[in-house]
């Protein structure tokens, strides 16, 4: 029981970690530029295709992660300067159709490009193997690397965000645009900068993450939601946010699948408990962001509701 | 005003016309598939006026109703199962229903606006989404076949396709004048106040918040009778009713016509539907062409199709 709460502890810390990497970028966006992307979650399945390809072509997967990270980068920027900057003073309706529309346009190239059916790529030999965590207990190697390359990226972007000049126009520019803008920093290049960067980093959790999940067209809608629910939950425009959001979210969605049938069945019948446990767990979540919200309509690190 | 009003009935008139004229058409063009497609379009059209009715006039940009649809279909699915095949108790369960679960979604949406609302909505669908995946008894993810069509007074009418498609058609008209009274109202005009300043409307005295969840309520109600009415279209219902990109046409579908006037919202849903079924003809890939005009439509044009007929409004 303890070592499978551990296990499912891990895994849960692991969906955070990948969450956190794509509400990062998103929370920006939608924080500084007032600005609704539902196309974020089509660069992370570009970035895991981008891998699988790019692996296959120079024959290993560290190679096809490193050259993921400027091919999402040059397809933020080109993403940016075609349809992103015509929409930043329009009102958040035309901004969903567009980035609807070029979701629709995305997902359907990939599926000419790469096909329907599920992809794999396999890690390298050396993460490919599991070591002992507790007793009998082991823990894939290559998804404690995956956990380890988050939380570096997270101390990452916190040093950029708080130690640097461009992390502090970013800061400036979460909490008053305007004010930033009179001040004489150019506003639109910052935010070039920050969706290109988020776009990266969505391409890198979803390259990061093909070793273990299958590669498909579905793959970006599930996690673009729950992205959504991490930011609300952390607040808009707050990166801290949206690492306390991205943790909750993967915890309770991870343990509440694995736990929440055995919960129940102490106060019902196990098939009973079993089917009611089924239901619940996937809407654990948005439960959560439902009582989060009546509490505080601005997140849990938000500024403005 | 006046002018527009008159006009705005006028065209009510000649599309309702050409509706009730269609399933004869199609009798004599041999051709009984166009009033199966007919019935789809009603059935969203109907969605779509309701999506109107608080995104037009309430300004309230909800990106989840498709719940709704799916809430309307699955009162079908689940009634049918349990023996009762009555079209008004279908209806009955999905009103109930869906304004339920509009009452408990909105009052929590509706304390946040702008991106919130938007991501909020979208993700209580989602959430609603994944109940009906998990329900293992109707289907789970595969969905579930309807054994037949809804029954009006205990008798199968509605097997026969036109009789369906002129009861979406009733439907649709008669939901279409309920909106029209409902947004002429004093309610509907509260409503329109609190999209265009809700810091002033407070200053004169209203609450925002019951107006819009009020608007919110009706309008989920009145997409799950579109579900009824798409569920027994299909004779099938599953998950995919409610998946999130069907939201999406459903904006899409009412901007492509031109909010907030209600007429705007049904002939969007034609065209949509229209559009996307000459597209599947013409190659597997519409939602490359799809996504491109809609890009291209908001890139160009502020106010919908309406608003590329009409020309700019100064």
């Amino acid at each position: 029981m303890t070592s499978l709460f551990l296990l499912q502890l891990l895994n849960g810390v692991q969906l955070g970690i990948l969450l956190f990497l794509i509400a990062a970028g998103l929370t920006l966006v939608f924080g500084i530029m007032d600005f609704v992307n539902l196309a974020h979650g089509v660069i992370y399945m570009v970035g895991a295709y981008l891998v699988v390809s790019l692996s296959a072509w120079t024959g290993s997967y560290g190679w096809g992660l490193l050259l993921v990270l400027p091919a999402t980068l040059l397809i933020g920027l080109l993403a940016e300067a075609l349809i992103f900057r015509r929409l930043y003073d329009r009102p958040h309706l035309d901004q969903v159709l567009a980035t609807f529309g070029l979701v629709m346009i995305v997902t359907e190239l990939v599926e000419i490009i790469w096909g329907t059916s599920p992809l794999l790529v396999t890690a390298p030999d050396a993460l490919s193997g599991s070591i002992p965590l507790m007793g009998p207990l082991r823990y894939p190697v290559f998804r404690l690397v995956v956990i380890g390359a988050g939380l570096l990226t997270a101390v990452g972007l916190w040093l950029v965000i708080t130690r640097t000049r461009i992390g502090m126009r970013l800061r400036a520019g979460a909490s008053n645009r305007a004010m930033v803008a009179a001040l004489g920093v150019d506003i639109g290049r910052l935010f070039t900068v920050i969706f290109a960067f988020g776009a990266m980093l969505a391409g890198f959790a979803g390259a990061l993450v093909a070793p273990i999940l299958s590669v498909d067209p579905g793959m970006g809608e599930s996690v673009l939601i729950l992205a959504f629910v991490v930011i609300v939950i952390g607040g808009i425009g707050s990166v801290k946010g949206a690492f306390a959001g991205a943790l909750l979210v993967g915890l309770v969605d991870t343990l509440g699948r694995s736990f929440g049938p055995i919960v129940l069945r102490s106060v019902m019948e196990p098939s009973a408990a079993a089917q009611t446990g089924r239901v619940l767990a996937p809407m654990l979540v948005y439960l959560l962001m439902a009582a989060i919200l009546a509490a505080r309509p601005q997140g849990l690190f938000g500024a403005r509701p | 005003m006046i002018r527009a009003l008159r006009q705005r009935r006028v065209a009510a008139t000649l599309l309702f016309l050409a509706f009730a004229l269609l399933p004869i058409i199609a009798a004599a063009a041999g051709d009984p598939y166009l009033v199966i497609v007919a019935t789809r379009i009603l059935a969203f059209a109907i969605a779509a006026l309701a999506l109107d009715l608080i995104l037009g006039y309430g300004g309230m940009v909800s990106f989840g109703h498709a719940a709704y649809l799916g809430i309307g279909a699955y009162s079908v699915a689940i009634l049918s199962g349990a023996g009762v095949t009555d079209l008004g108790a279908h209806l009955a369960a999905a009103v109930v229903a869906g304004a339920l679960f509009a009452l408990l979604t909105g009052a929590i949406s509706l304390r946040t606006r702008g991106i919130y609302f938007i991501m909020i909505t979208l993700a209580f669908a989602q959430m609603a989404y994944f109940f009906f995946v998990s329900l293992s008894a109707y289907g789970g993810d595969d969905g579930v076949t309807l054994a037949a069509r809804s029954t009006v007074l205990g008798r199968d009418w509605l097997r026969d396709d036109r009789v369906l498609y002129y009861t979406a058609l009733a439907l649709l008209v008669g939901l279409y004048l309920l909106c029209v009274a409902i947004t002429g109202s004093r309610f509907g005009r509260v409503l329109t106040g609190t999209r265009e300043n809700p810091v002033r409307m407070e200053a004169v005295g209203f609450t925002p918040f019951r107006y819009q969840l009020t608007a919110f309520v009706i309008s989920g109600a009145m997409t799950a009778v579109a579900g009824v009415m798409l569920a027994n279209q299909a004779s099938y219902v599953s998950p995919a009713f409610m998946n999130w990109h069907r939201s999406g046409e459903l904006v899409v579908m009412v901007v492509l016509g031109g909010i907030g006037n209600l007429l705007g919202a049904i002939a969007g849903a034609t065209l949509a539907l229209l559009l996307e079924e000459w597209l599947a003809v013409l190659t597997d890939h519409w939602p490359l062409i799809f996504g491109t005009l809609l890009i291209l439509v908001v890139m160009f044009s502020r106010d919908g199709l309406t608003g590329l007929f009409r020309g700019r409004r100064g």
